[in-house]
């Protein structure tokens, strides 16, 4: 054959006929045009997601690939976005509640007690006490669900199917308490602006009591489970590795940063809701690795256990939504006939005693209550890491603007720094370990 | 809908008074339709609407005062005064109104400076003060904000600066290389305002469609929707339906 090798196209050596020229595409060369550049001899760019099992939600990635060894990792994001934030705006500033509570779906209740706490410094009011600690109890309670999740899906990708049936059995008495205590098992609109939509029900206490009992034994199990396990230690162990600099240049908060080292956690150093005065440490590690945030994970579900304990003790009888009426939501909510509705007794009242009761009712359901002008920004410390509001009131009915700082949006950016130059499995592991939310990512 | 942005013809007659901060329109004295209950097109506005125009006076009280004078000390009175065009103290927080040129400087010096250390930047984020309320939005008072919220893990102290654009000029210079975390902030930032950060390493949608039109979370952003029976009742999309402002 008299084609020859051309240095200026050497994918199509040609030759003259009688035809005209005739380009015949080679092949085999590769070792040939490759020559000095760069990229390796296996680089394969793989997308994975964003329908995965391995992904943790809806989570695109695209990965470049030497053989197995991850060289660049993009994540993709944005399937899930639901423009919460801009429905809330043409909702009245009680209906928020419903919306913001679907954001991070697996901390629902973090996203209602934060929104709610924008509303009331805008309105320059304050929860009863009684509403404040059933809203920490029931944060807490919401806490070790999103973590025993977070251990459950995390383990389910790393092929641990029995930290996944356990994690959710676990969480599923979580479920239940809050099911009984709010009425759902999750999406609750439970916390309203002012202070929560109803007490707590007859027997939950005692029902809360029982799961602190049984809890301590299940979080040993997890660690007899997994925590001694090899093949656990292996996987996490120096995988998705972020110090703290890395953590404070990329803003990942939560057990990311406390698995790095800084004991920074709002409960303690911006204190809400009274946490200044309850006794819980804040566990941290000092790996910096996927091992050290599953470590902090499962100590704060200890420590949640000894919060909702104290916040036990410390339930007094009261009211649990502000007196004024021109906030608190009129009727309280009772199980009729038709099922769950306005109390016979509130409608008796508004229908055949009180002319005034009736405006305020009507006003508030239809109208909302006005919210003075201003901004806030409030940060709590969500399972996740900070959960931030920022919301803006122009002095009518309806949010001007509600900003979420989700910690999983945030937190999420940090996966290419952990997963870089480190094996393709150990993306799953590092992912896994961010624990992001979806729901809160896209919101 | 009636809005505050047609306050301009709102005849004084009808009960709106217009002085050039709040006003009140709409109530009993609504014309031109047939409710008189006074829901339909009542109008209240506080003054300067969403966007409050006054400026706090000094001491701000609390760590204000510290965080104001250490930034003083850091990028020097003259670029100070160029730089911050007020401040607002308001419900415990404090805010700087930031001219964009000197954006860059400011977050520099608020990180770096030992009496500062503004280490994490909590969330960036826009806000669209279009018809807030107050003066209309134009060159003097533009509309498309850039809100940067600034924690001190070292201090525990937050702040915030405010950035404000208008949507012909949206351009704020991106402070990603001060902070490498508000990358994505900024992406989403631009994704649902279309505010342009300059500098930003790879500024595309983030939540939206590479190929979306518009910027979503604009207020000017047609909201779409189809009426919904339910009920034999007609309920309108919700941007069309009554305001009870």
């Amino acid at each position: 054959m008299s084609t020859t090798y051309n240095p200026a196209d050497p994918y199509a050596g040609s030759r003259e006929t009688t035809e005209g020229r005739v380009y015949t595409v080679t092949g085999g060369d590769w070792d040939l045009t490759i020559g000095g550049d760069a990229v390796g001899e296996e680089r394969l760019v793989v997308n994975m997601g964003p329908q995965h099992p391995s992904t943790h939600g809806v989570l695109r990635l695209v990965l470049d690939l030497e053989g197995e060894t991850v060289t660049k990792a993009r994540v993709v994001i944005g399937y899930l976005h639901t423009g919460i934030e801009k429905n809330v705006e043409y909702r009245n500033w009680v209906q928020g509640t419903t919306f913001v509570t679907r954001m991070d779906y697996l901390a629902p209740l973090y996203n209602e007690a934060a929104y709610c706490m924008a509303v009331e410094k805008l309105l320059g009011i304050e929860a009863p006490q009684r509403a404040q600690t059933i809203r920490l109890l029931v944060m807490e309670i919401n806490r070790i669900a999103s973590h025993l999740v977070g251990l459950a899906t995390g383990g389910m990708e790393l092929g641990a199917l029995t930290a996944m049936t356990n994690g959710f059995r676990e969480r599923e008495m979580c479920l239940d308490l809050l099911e009984e205590i709010t009425g759902l098992r999750m999406n609750h609109a439970y916390i309203r602006p002012g202070g929560l939509a109803q007490d707590l029900p007859e027997g939950a206490v005692e029902h809360i009591r029982e799961f602190l009992e049984v809890m301590p034994a299940r979080v040993a199990d997890f660690h007899r489970l997994l925590t001694g396990q090899p093949i656990w230690q292996r996987r996490l162990k120096d995988v998705g590795y972020l110090d703290v600099t890395g953590c404070l240049a990329l803003g990942a908060t939560g057990p990311i940063l406390r698995a790095a080292g800084l004991p920074w956690d709002l409960r303690k150093v911006e204190p809400y809701l009274g946490y200044e005065t309850y006794d819980f440490e804040v566990p941290t590690a000092d790996t910096a690795d996927a091992w050290g945030r599953y470590l902090v994970r499962m100590a704060e579900v200890n420590e949640s256990l000894k919060l909702i304990a104290q916040a036990l003790d410390r339930l007094e009888p009261g009211p649990v939504m502000v007196e004024d009426r021109k906030i608190a939501w009129p009727a309280q909510l009772s199980l009729g006939a038709d099922g769950m509705g306005n109390s016979l007794e509130h409608v008796r009242h508004i229908m055949g005693q009180s002319m005034e009761a009736l405006i305020h009712h009507f006003k508030l359901v239809t109208e909302g209550f006005r919210v003075p002008a201003g901004q806030v920004y409030v940060p709590i410390e969500s399972p996740r890491g900070e959960l931030g509001y920022h919301v803006v009131s122009d002095g009518s009915t309806r949010p001007w603007r509600v900003h979420v700082r989700d910690p999983s949006f945030v937190n999420l950016q940090a996966t290419a720094a952990m997963s870089e130059g480190g094996m393709i499995a150990d993306v799953i592991a590092a992912i896994a370990s961010i624990d992001p939310v979806m729901g809160g990512v896209d919101r | 809908m009636t809005g505050p942005g047609d306050r301009s013809d709102a005849d004084p007659a009808q009960g709106a008074q217009a002085p050039s901060d709040g006003f009140r329109k709409g109530a009993f004295g609504v014309t031109g339709s047939g409710d008189t209950s006074g829901f339909g097109g009542l109008v209240r506005v506080e003054p300067g609407g969403a966007v409050a125009l006054h400026s706090t006076e000094r001491p701000y009280g609390g760590y204000f005062d510290e965080v104001t004078d250490a930034l003083i000390e850091a990028v020097g009175e003259a670029t100070y005064a160029a730089a911050v065009r007020r401040v607002l103290v308001d419900r415990g927080e404090i805010t700087y109104f930031v001219e964009r040129e000197h954006l860059l400087t400011l977050v520099q010096a608020l990180r770096d400076d030992e009496a500062l250390r503004f280490e994490l930047c909590s969330s960036v984020s826009g806000v669209d003060y279009l018809d807030s309320g107050g003066p209309a939005a134009g060159p003097h008072r533009p509309r498309l904000h850039a809100v940067y919220h600034l924690t001190s893990m070292t201090y525990r102290r937050r702040i915030r600066l405010e950035v404000a654009v208008t949507a012909e000029d949206p351009h704020v210079p991106s402070v990603t290389s001060v902070y490498p975390t508000a990358d994505w902030h900024e992406r989403e930032t631009f994704d649902m305002f279309g505010i342009v950060f300059d500098g930003h390493p790879a500024l595309t949608r983030i939540l939206m469609p590479d190929d979306w039109d518009g910027h979503p979370q604009r207020k000017d952003y047609p909201l779409g929707g189809v009426p919904v029976e339910y009920h034999d009742a007609t309920i309108p999309p919700p941007d069309t339906r009554r305001s009870y402002r």
